[in-house]
């Protein structure tokens, strides 16, 4: 598998990263390294073999259904770059 | 599929094909993976975790009583229980989502493959398929016309448990579309899992509509998103419906996209373009390990599960002799399944359904008050069936019995007594009743005899007038037919 200058533009804009053109042909030959090293991690034969997920043999932690959280505004917005009463406000977003 | 379900378009008959993808929020206290509260109306951000934020280095932490709630509702629906699921990232770049993602699950759902009944109104049964049942979080609130620079974003909802529920393409015209939203409600509401409170968006549904010719390949889908109420879902798809086949018609052809339904216009329209739509990347959510539980738990839990409206429907009918149509009525609600049940309690099942369906249920809808509030109790309609299964009063009569009831609150003996609205059973009264109405009337008994017979409603309308709807009914045909033939 590998990776064009589009593939690697389409990439950037998904993740809202801004990337130059003249960057793309760079970072397409610097993510084809990384592809080319999980290709060689899929030679190896992994049909008999779990996921693993853990590392400990732990399982997922379950919680109560009781409120215990929230009602602290100040603390949730204090880093808002803008705000409008206790709402973030953001540029608008036009559908 | 019968013919009556294709629309006809310029070029022949078209079919529609519906699948549905229903959000239902969990009736929980708290979020899936915050402790932070759920309940519906708060102040903005008041209601916000720094988990729900997503603010850098917060884990999450799983609600059990979600995972619960999905299970239960996963039986409900007859569905397999997968011991083993994951939580995925749902990548996209909204602003009402600070994570950048939502955590759902893509490939491994806790509930697979199911089925819901839906109870047409002739009484027929349709099977709808049930894909996937799985848990994920609810996004923030957007507010787009507070400002003309600016969104407002509200996180209160962000990180609320979902269920999503899919179904399988098996649905053919809006009607189905709507029963199936209903039922789906129906249930959740017996099982307690989600309120099913449209209006306060606890259920949403995405609409999946395409068109093809009768029997032939699938078309391409439009999904129209967030539909918020079952009237709106069937206008959605008549739309969308006639939209496709007219591009198709017109030699053009379907794009798969996302659509918005605008409720004020009833049309609906391009929302995104789907190379950014549908780009999700989802992969494992490495925060959180798999879900896992017991058979045992499982099974703890299918112990508890309430009789489901379905079971609830087919005893009706067979244990209490209702309709399909008048069973299905009284269990859409499990309010009116057991207002009903006690109504009927050691009396006629079917008379027992007309009253709480017509009547009952006629007069509480004009009220606006709920069940609880409203004056008639079942005690006091199941008294005032009493009076008409012992013939004290006629059935006709027991309606002005009802209005009183509801005007003054009195039980029906009550009323029936002070009224002195007891039928008249007594054949000598009544004779002598009919006598008076064919010597006020002899011009129409001259004509009834030379074989005008349709004459004969009449006569029983000027009795029963005469008699203040007292009369026996019964007693005054007979008796009418007898003095009427000379």
């Amino acid at each position: 598998m590998s990776l064009d200058k589009a593939a690697v533009a389409k990439i950037a804009k998904l993740a809202r990263l801004k990337m130059e053109p003249d960057r793309q042909e760079a970072m397409a030959s610097e993510l084809n390294r990384i592809l080319s090293f999980v290709e060689e991690l899929q030679a190896v034969n992994t049909d008999n073999v779990q996921p693993m997920t853990s590392v400990a043999p732990m399982k997922l932690r379950q919680r109560e259904d009781a409120v215990t959280d929230g009602g602290k505004p100040e603390a949730v917005l204090k880093n808002a770059p803008q705000r409008q009463g206790d709402f973030y406000t953001v540029p608008k977003v036009i559908e | 599929m019968a013919e009556k379900d294709y629309i006809q378009g310029a070029t022949g008959a078209w079919e529609i094909v519906i699948g549905m993808e229903v959000h239902a929020q969990v009736a929980s206290k708290s979020k899936l993976f915050s402790g932070a509260d759920t309940t519906f109306g708060a102040e903005p951000n008041h209601q916000v975790s720094l988990v729900d934020a997503a603010m850098p280095g917060m884990l999450p932490v799983i609600n059990g009583f979600c995972v619960e709630q999905a299970v239960r509702t996963g039986l409900g629906l007859k569905a397999q229980i997968n011991l083993h699921s994951v939580f995925d990232r749902k990548n996209y770049f909204y602003a009402d989502l600070p994570q950048g993602y939502q955590i759902s699950q893509y490939l491994q759902p806790v509930v697979g493959k199911g089925e819901l009944l839906l109870d047409m109104p002739d009484g027929s049964i349709r099977t709808i398929g049930i894909t996937r049942l799985h848990l994920e979080q609810d996004a923030g609130k957007s507010l787009h016309d507070q400002s003309p620079r600016e969104s407002f974003i509200d996180l209160n909802r962000s990180g609320v448990a979902l269920m999503e529920i899919v179904s399988e393409p098996d649905m053919r015209n809006s009607e189905e579309a709507g029963l199936y939203l209903k039922k789906l409600r129906t249930i959740v509401r017996y099982l307690g899992t989600c309120d099913g409170n449209m209006d306060e968006g606890s259920m949403r549904a995405d609409v999946n509509v395409s068109v093809r010719k009768p029997g032939g390949p699938l078309g391409t889908r439009c999904e129209i998103k967030n539909v918020n109420s079952v009237r709106f879902v069937q206008q959605a798809i008549e739309y969308e419906a006639r939209r496709q086949i007219e591009i198709l018609e017109d030699g053009g052809k379907i794009d798969q996209e996302t659509r918005l339904f605008d409720t004020g216009k009833g049309v609906t329209r391009s929302m995104r373009s789907k190379e950014e739509a549908h780009d999700y990347r989802y992969f494992p959510d490495p925060d959180l390990l798999p879900l896992e539980f017991e058979q045992g738990w499982v099974d703890q839990i299918k112990a508890t599960l309430p009789e489901l409206p379905d079971e609830k429907k087919a005893r009706f009918i067979e244990k209490l002799g209702l309709s399909p149509y008048d069973a299905s009525v009284l269990v859409a609600e499990k309010e009116s399944a057991d207002f009903y049940e006690k109504v009927a309690r050691g009396r006629d099942g079917k008379l027992a359904a007309n009253w709480v369906i017509t009547e009952y249920f006629g007069v509480l809808n004009k009220s606006g008050q709920s069940m609880e509030e409203f004056t008639i109790t079942a005690e006091k309609l199941g008294g005032l069936i009493d009076l008409i299964a012992d013939n004290t009063i006629s059935n006709r009569l027991a309606k002005d019995v009802f209005a009183l009831m509801v005007e003054t609150g009195k039980d029906a003996a009550t009323i029936v007594e002070e009224k002195g609205m007891k039928q008249v059973t007594d054949t000598g009264a009544i004779e002598k009743v009919i006598d008076e109405v064919m010597a006020a009337n002899q011009d129409k008994v001259a004509e009834y005899r030379s074989g005008k017979d349709k004459l004969f409603g009449f006569f029983v309308g000027q009795t029963m007038k005469a008699s203040g709807g007292k009369a026996n009914p019964a007693a005054v045909n007979e008796l009418l037919k007898k003095k009427l033939a000379g």
